[in-house]
């Protein structure tokens, strides 16, 4: 049972391409703009997640925590009304790590009931920048390695179509971030490189099915053996987003709000990445002018399996 | 007919089934709540046991039961009331014979003996999942030369004057020595001796007017040696004072060149850790020089006179201290804090080791009657922003907490009074124990997760991997029918492989380590997806059932394995940026695709084989 009839999938790709540059373009003014949201994991600072037994009010929260000399500190609920997360940026003239030390009992104050201290992070402004460059180095490497590995199983036309969909789907998961000003830290960074290796996954068993029809077929163009791999290949990459999505979504609404941000990202990045698998990969590859010629030379593994029957 | 697999393969798989089972099973029994006791110096040995054991009798303990460990002793409780009521009693009773005995809350795993002699244990919960601290420290490495330089500097004048060299004065700074030499003649056998007995250090001469200098600086080769002891003897200070806190399986290891990281298990006190672990508070013990008006005389006019430092006493008067020491914290071996029976203020009695000892012996028998002053040292630091730049600043806290009149040779052992509070001489007591930090730490990043939300994250996690399973269970056999429920299966032994695997590892389990296990059972069905959709592809074309099963599993073989790999890739380098969380999850991610391998292609295989091999079978329910 196929799940479609044939579709015109390159026909299409004038108006897919489009729809990819504008939100690229969206994606991108939002990140000169409006920045990313990013944690105390990249530019240092302080997170106090407390529990409180009743809900608490804010206000009193926030005037203790003036009187005591810090102002800048945001308060907010996390989760529910009785939990409140408190942060601050690096400032001058304190070590930081002591910091959660000095907060704690004054938010312990606020309760006659027990206060139960959920969660301390504290990240120095070294750790921070280090923690800064190391992911923008592990999505630069990853990228390069897959450039590489494509290249020599592949072709090097289908290498840049398959870098041009991932960087397609970072630019736009990273946009959706910064659009809604999510909350991106290290775990974010995480899920975006596990986009980048789901992505892929989906593009090679595009490429995969591209190579083998134009081995098999020798009379048609390019642009209808593209067309034909998409169609044969479109079930399986719907049925495998579907279950990932599955499980994601499980993991967005049960996880709690630690792995909320983190499963976000991948949401995103897993419905970007189909769409960029079928249009932004193969049409790429078909727009750097790729033809049966360049496939034809067999690997051995290749010849071994067609001998079979 | 096709489609049959030998028995061997059969063999293999139910081999490789029952290992997974077995070794996934001890995830399923929970934890004990038990108390850890080790000694710091002695091995725990069967007496030591029968001795505890003896002890839980006395004071009439109820547990459940008693075990030796890796250096240690497990006892088991019920429940968490017996535990901690039984935890405080043990130590009050342990410490009262030796105050070395180290006693630590912990959770241990109730997995069956059975289990454990096969080497089958759960999984290692990370700090996130059981709460925790985890600290990264970095040592002040230009302080720990400075420091160094500054012994070196006293070994210098001992060893000029043995050799009969006369010399001026020896000054340490930041990052170089100066012997200063009146004479040209006197600096260039200074020079010679020098270079004979100080191989470490790089030699230069200059002069000014009146003096000649010997400039020394250590060697590329021994600022490094002399970096790695400073990391080396601080890592084993602070296993000392982790010790002293008493917690149970704490990890404390090495990171790049100048970094350590510490992660405490279950404290949850992380105010007094964050104390204690950095903590530098050192003592010094030097002869007082001059009379109380000679003290106040120094103050008002700022003359201080040569070899000597003013000091402030901790009400804030004025005292003068000869600037040789007589013995430093280095040189204590034993501290226990109390009260002083006379004063019935807060003391440490101290012990010192014999090179101390004899110091101490020799200068107090020679300066009976003569005051002597207590320093107490403390590194304190702030940041500062200079020019736009974050600066780090250290403040050295140096007061004088006791000046007493030298009544008696002092020898090994002797207390000091003075301290602020019992609060103070505990904390005094354990550093000077536990031993000094050779050069001063910072912490430059903090994890604390309290249990409250450990526990909530294993509970989320948790459930968060059973719904995402289920549903993706419900919707194969939905859209595959029976090679749905095959392809179920395989997920299921893929999740049992994969948590066997990571037992086996006792790789740690993070909170991200159970996202990706969850995202590991939404991916591994994309073997099985591809595999399915091209038997439905062959049919479509008119092939035979059987047919359509060997040559939708013959071609799918390479996609599968391609996308694997690239996804392996990415896995890897996740692995290699990423820090503790991110690693687990990238642990968890690359074994999970490789389990998959295994039970998507040959584990589906075997089933389909058994199910429709050998058969005559018109149409195929997928």
């Amino acid at each position: 049972m196929a799940l479609f009839k044939e579709i015109n999938f390159m026909g299409l790709r004038k108006i897919a391409m489009s729809i990819s540059l504008v939100l690229i373009l969206i994606s991108l003014v939002s990140l000169f703009t409006n920045k990313l949201n990013v944690g105390i994991d990249f530019t240092g600072g302080s997170v106090i997640e407390v529990g409180y037994e009743e809900a608490v009010d804010l206000k009193p929260v926030r005037a203790a925590l003036v009187k005591a000399g810090y102002g800048d500190a945001i308060v907010q609920h996390f989760g529910s009304a009785k939990e409140v997360l408190i942060r601050l940026v690096p400032r001058e003239g304190q070590n930081k790590a002591e910091l959660s030390s000095l907060l704690i009992p004054i938010l312990a104050e606020q309760t006659s009931s027990k206060m139960d201290v959920r969660r301390v992070d504290f990240v120095g402004p070294q750790v921070g920048e280090e923690l800064r460059e190391d992911g923008g180095l592990a999505v630069l490497y990853a990228l390069i390695a897959i450039l590489i590995y494509v290249s020599l199983r592949f072709e090097y036309r289908f290498s840049l179509g398959a870098v041009a969909a991932l960087i397609h789907d970072v630019i736009i998961t990273l946009g959706v971030f910064s659009i809604l000003q999510l909350d991106f830290d290290l775990s974010v960074l995480a899920a975006i490189l596990a986009v980048i290796g789901y992505s892929l996954n989906d593009t090679i068993v595009v490429f995969d099915r591209i190579r083998e029809n134009f081995r098999k077929i020798r009379k048609k163009t390019s642009f209808e053996v593209i067309n034909m791999s998409i169609n044969q290949t479109i079930s399986r990459t719907l049925v495998t987003s579907l279950t990932t999505l599955l499980v994601l979504i499980a993991l967005y609404t049960f996880g709690g709000e630690v792995i909320e941000a983190f499963a976000l990202a991948l949401i995103i990045g897993v419905m970007v990445g189909t769409y960029s698998s079928i249009y932004v990969a193969s049409a790429s590859a078909l727009a750097l002018g790729i033809t049966r010629s360049d496939m034809l030379i067999p690997e051995k593994e290749d010849v071994e399996a067609e001998a079979q029957p | 007919m096709l489609n049959q697999y030998p028995a061997w393969k059969y063999l293999l798989l139910i081999v490789i089934v029952a290992m997974g089972l077995l070794y996934a099973a001890p995830n399923l029994y929970g934890e004990d709540p038990a108390v850890q006791i080790s000694h710091r110096v002695n091995l725990i040995n069967d007496d030591e046991v029968q001795n505890i054991k003896n002890m839980l009798q006395n004071l009439n303990i109820e547990h459940r039961s008693i075990e030796m460990g890796d250096g240690f002793i497990l006892i088991r409780f019920n429940n968490e009331d017996q535990q901690l009521k039984a935890a405080s009693d043990i130590k009050d009773a342990l410490q009262e014979q030796d105050s070395r005995y180290g006693v630590a809350l912990n959770l241990a795993p109730a997995t069956p003996d059975w289990l454990r002699s096969m080497n089958a244990l759960p999984m290692y919960l990370g700090l996130d999942l059981r709460g925790g601290v985890h600290f990264l420290m970095e040592v002040d490495m230009d302080a720990a030369i400075t420091k160094s330089l500054n012994r070196a500097s006293s070994e210098i004048r001992t060893y000029l004057r043995e050799e009969k060299v006369r010399y001026r004065s020896v000054k340490a700074s930041k990052d170089n020595l100066a012997v200063r030499f009146s004479s040209i003649e006197e600096r260039d056998q200074g020079l010679i001796k020098l270079e004979e007995e100080f191989r470490d250090f790089n030699f230069q001469i200059t002069q000014d007017e009146r003096s000649f200098y010997v400039n020394m600086s250590y060697s590329e080769t021994a600022l490094i040696s002399e970096k790695t002891a400073a990391l080396t003897q601080n890592i084993s200070t602070l296993k000392n004072r982790v010790n002293e806190l008493g917690v149970a399986e704490p990890v404390i290891q090495r990171q790049g060149e100048d970094r350590v990281v510490v992660q405490l298990p279950g404290v949850q006190d992380t105010v007094r850790a964050k104390e204690i672990l950095g903590a530098t508070a050192t003592l010094e013990f030097r002869l007082a020089q001059g009379s109380l008006t000679d003290w106040s005389e120094a103050e008002r006019s700022g003359k201080v006179p040569v070899g000597a430092k003013l000091y402030k006493e901790t009400n804030g008067s004025p005292v003068l201290l000869k600037r040789s020491i007589i013995v430093t914290g280095d040189q204590v071996v034993g501290a226990a804090s109390g009260i002083d029976s006379q004063s019935g203020t807060p003391d440490v009695t101290i012990t010192l080791n014999g090179k101390g000892a004899d110091r101490m012996s020799k200068i107090t028998r020679d300066n009976i009657g003569k005051p002597m002053g207590v320093v107490f040292i403390e590194d304190k630091y702030e940041y500062k922003e200079i020019n736009g730049e974050r600066k780090r600043i250290k403040k050295t806290e140096q007061r004088v907490i006791n000046v007493a009149t030298i009544r008696d040779q002092l020898s090994k052992r002797f207390h000091i009074t003075g301290l602020d509070s019992t609060r103070e001489a505990r904390d005094l007591a354990l550093l000077l124990r536990a031993g000094a930090l050779r050069a001063p730490m910072i912490i430059i990043e903090e994890r604390t997760v309290g249990p409250s939300l450990g526990q909530e994250n294993i509970n989320k996690g948790f459930m968060s991997v059973v719904i995402g399973f289920i549903a993706v269970l419900i919707f194969m056999v939905v859209y595959y029918k029976v090679f749905g429920l095959i392809a179920n299966v395989a997920l299921t032994m893929n999740l049992v492989l994969l948590v066997a695997v990571l037992s086996m590892l006792q790789a740690t389990l993070t909170l991200p380590g159970i996202a990706g296990i969850v995202l590991t059972v939404g991916m591994a069905v994309d073997a099985n997806v591809l595999i399915f959709e091209r038997i439905r592809e062959e049919i479509r074309l008119g092939n035979s059932p059987q047919a359509s099963i060997f040559s939708g599993y013959q071609k799918a073989f390479s996609t599968i394995a391609d996308a694997n790999i690239t996804t392996l890739i990415v896995a890897v380098i996740l692995f290699g940026f990423g820090t503790g969380p991110i690693q687990g999850f990238a642990v968890t991610l690359s074994i999970g695709i490789l389990t998959s391998m295994l039970t998507a292609i040959m584990g589906t295989r075997a089933i389909v084989n058994l199910v429709y091999g050998r058969k005559n079978i018109k149409k195929l329910a997928i």
